[in-house]
């Protein structure tokens, strides 16, 4: 869906996790937009200038104004375009605090657990680091139990807030799958995250901007030796 | 929690986190019960309403729970959205007030509890941090009367509570912010002039007294 339409940018690298946020919002509001990678060695200076607080992707540039920091874009994304596609945030103010407050679980607690458990110096770090993003797993299905209400998503019928904030790490959860055998998501343990990551996956808006699990592994594996996880931006 | 209605605040008197929450309510003219935590010895009652984190400040409105204190003033916000808007309409200028009060968020405290906590070279470079969050902070608000512009916002909410930090800030690594960020210095005078400032921000004396306490107990000189 990326087009020379100058008036939408978006500063991004494509392993990201952070900036598939952004795209997969882009994708649903169904917004034409160029997007400008980032290489992993040097910052360009669009970047430094567009992000000087942070200096990190993704960065959304609207009409020559940047937004930084990927939820706030999502909202902002879904603010802009609000008569295109499905609402992004819930229409009731208690559901949209719950949308909030695990996305910032998810972003203060199970990503950083996530990533430690692959990257930690010790084994016993990771085995601790994978206790913590297995337990994470376990509230995240009991909190999609209580959300969802039934529907596919967190959104309820249609994709959502806290669906993009979870959804958008699954390529790289299936890659540490893989690299790392034992199943984050399993059907016996968290049934419903299951099925909704097959749900999530299935979209196209999905679909078109995570990548593939083997490429993904190949990033790690390659960068693996220098891989300390720094997340781009949040 | 039963479906009371009504609107309780769960807090710790001294909490900047809270004092946000205690803040917006004013603001909003909002009736709430507010009930003091024991932080060493959490209530019932907290431990039910925030499971996953077991901290302040909690919102219980008709018994239903938000934690998180910068999601509980965008939550106050929208529900008695009738007066003092602290949000922004327009969606650019919603971006940044976001922006910002996250960046109060992930900077200001930690920042600042390292002030007190540490001390020699390590202090010193959380000095020279502190100093740089508050100079971009004041780059951001500019001549604005708030960072919401003429309206208090919801930067001006995430902020203002650390103000009254600025004297212990000050006195453990030695500095002014008036020195450094006059701007900052001004605005805090000026929030200070509101009643849901005045009547929710402690002393700095009394939370410096405070600092002292902590230092004590985690064995600090």
């Amino acid at each position: 869906m990326t087009s020379q339409n100058p008036e939408v940018k978006l500063l991004g690298a494509w392993a990201s996790p952070y900036v598939a946020r952004a795209r997969i919002a882009l994708h649903l509001k169904e917004v034409q937009y160029e997007f400008l990678e980032e290489k992993f060695s040097a910052k360009s200076e669009l970047l430094l200038k567009s992000n000087p607080v942070y200096k990190k992707i993704p960065v959304l540039i609207h009409d020559g104004k940047s937004v930084c920091e990927s939820m706030i874009i999502v909202q902002y994304i879904d603010d802009v375009w609000a008569s295109s596609g499905p609402a992004l945030m819930p229409g009731d103010a208690y559901e949209r605090a719950m949308h909030r407050f695990w996305t910032i679980y998810i972003d203060n607690k199970f990503i950083p657990s996530l990533f430690d458990m692959m990257t930690s110096p010790t084994e016993e770090a990771k085995v601790e680091a994978k206790e913590q993003t297995m337990a994470s797993l376990q509230l995240l299905e009991e909190a999609f139990g209580k959300i969802s209400k039934g529907k596919p998503f967190f959104g309820g019928d249609t994709i959502g807030y806290l669906d993009i904030a979870l959804g958008s790490f699954l390529g790289w959860m299936k890659a540490f799958e893989e690299m790392n055998s034992p199943k984050l998501l399993d059907k016996s343990n968290t049934p419903l995250l299951c099925a909704w990551a097959e749900n999530i996956c299935n979209n196209e808006a999905v679909s078109a901007v995570l990548p593939e699990t083997a490429k993904l592994v190949e990033f790690a594996t390659v960068t693996q030796t220098r891989f300390k996880y720094a997340p781009p931006a949040k | 929690m039963a479906s009371e209605k009504g609107v309780m605040l769960l807090d710790f008197w001294v909490s900047p986190f809270g004092q946000r929450a205690r803040i917006a309510l004013a603001e909003k003219g909002v009736q709430y019960e507010y009930k003091e935590e024991n932080l060493t010895e959490k209530s019932e009652l907290l431990l039910k309403a925030n499971p996953v984190h077991k901290k302040i400040p909690v919102l219980i409105h008709d018994g239903k729970p938000v934690c998180e204190s910068l999601i509980i003033v965008e939550y106050i916000n929208e529900v008695w959205s009738d007066k003092a808007p602290l949000m922004p309409s327009d969606p650019y200028q919603k971006a940044q007030a976001r922006f910002w009060a996250d960046f109060v968020d992930k900077k200001v405290y930690d920042c600042g509890s390292r002030l007190w906590k540490l001390k020699g070279e390590e202090q010193q470079a959380a000095k020279k941090e502190m100093i740089e969050i508050l100079q971009l902070l004041e780059a951001q608000l500019g001549d604005k009367k708030y960072f919401g512009g003429d309206s208090f916002g919801f930067v001006d909410v995430a902020f203002v509570p650390f103000t009254s930090w600025f004297y212990s800030y000050e006195t453990c690594a030695n500095f002014s912010v008036e020195g450094v960020a006059p701007k900052i210095a001004q605005w805090a005078k000026r929030c200070m002039e509101r009643e849901s400032v005045a009547k929710t921000l402690y002393d700095p004396k009394k939370v410096y007294e405070f600092v002292c306490f902590l230092k004590k107990k985690f064995g600090v000189e």
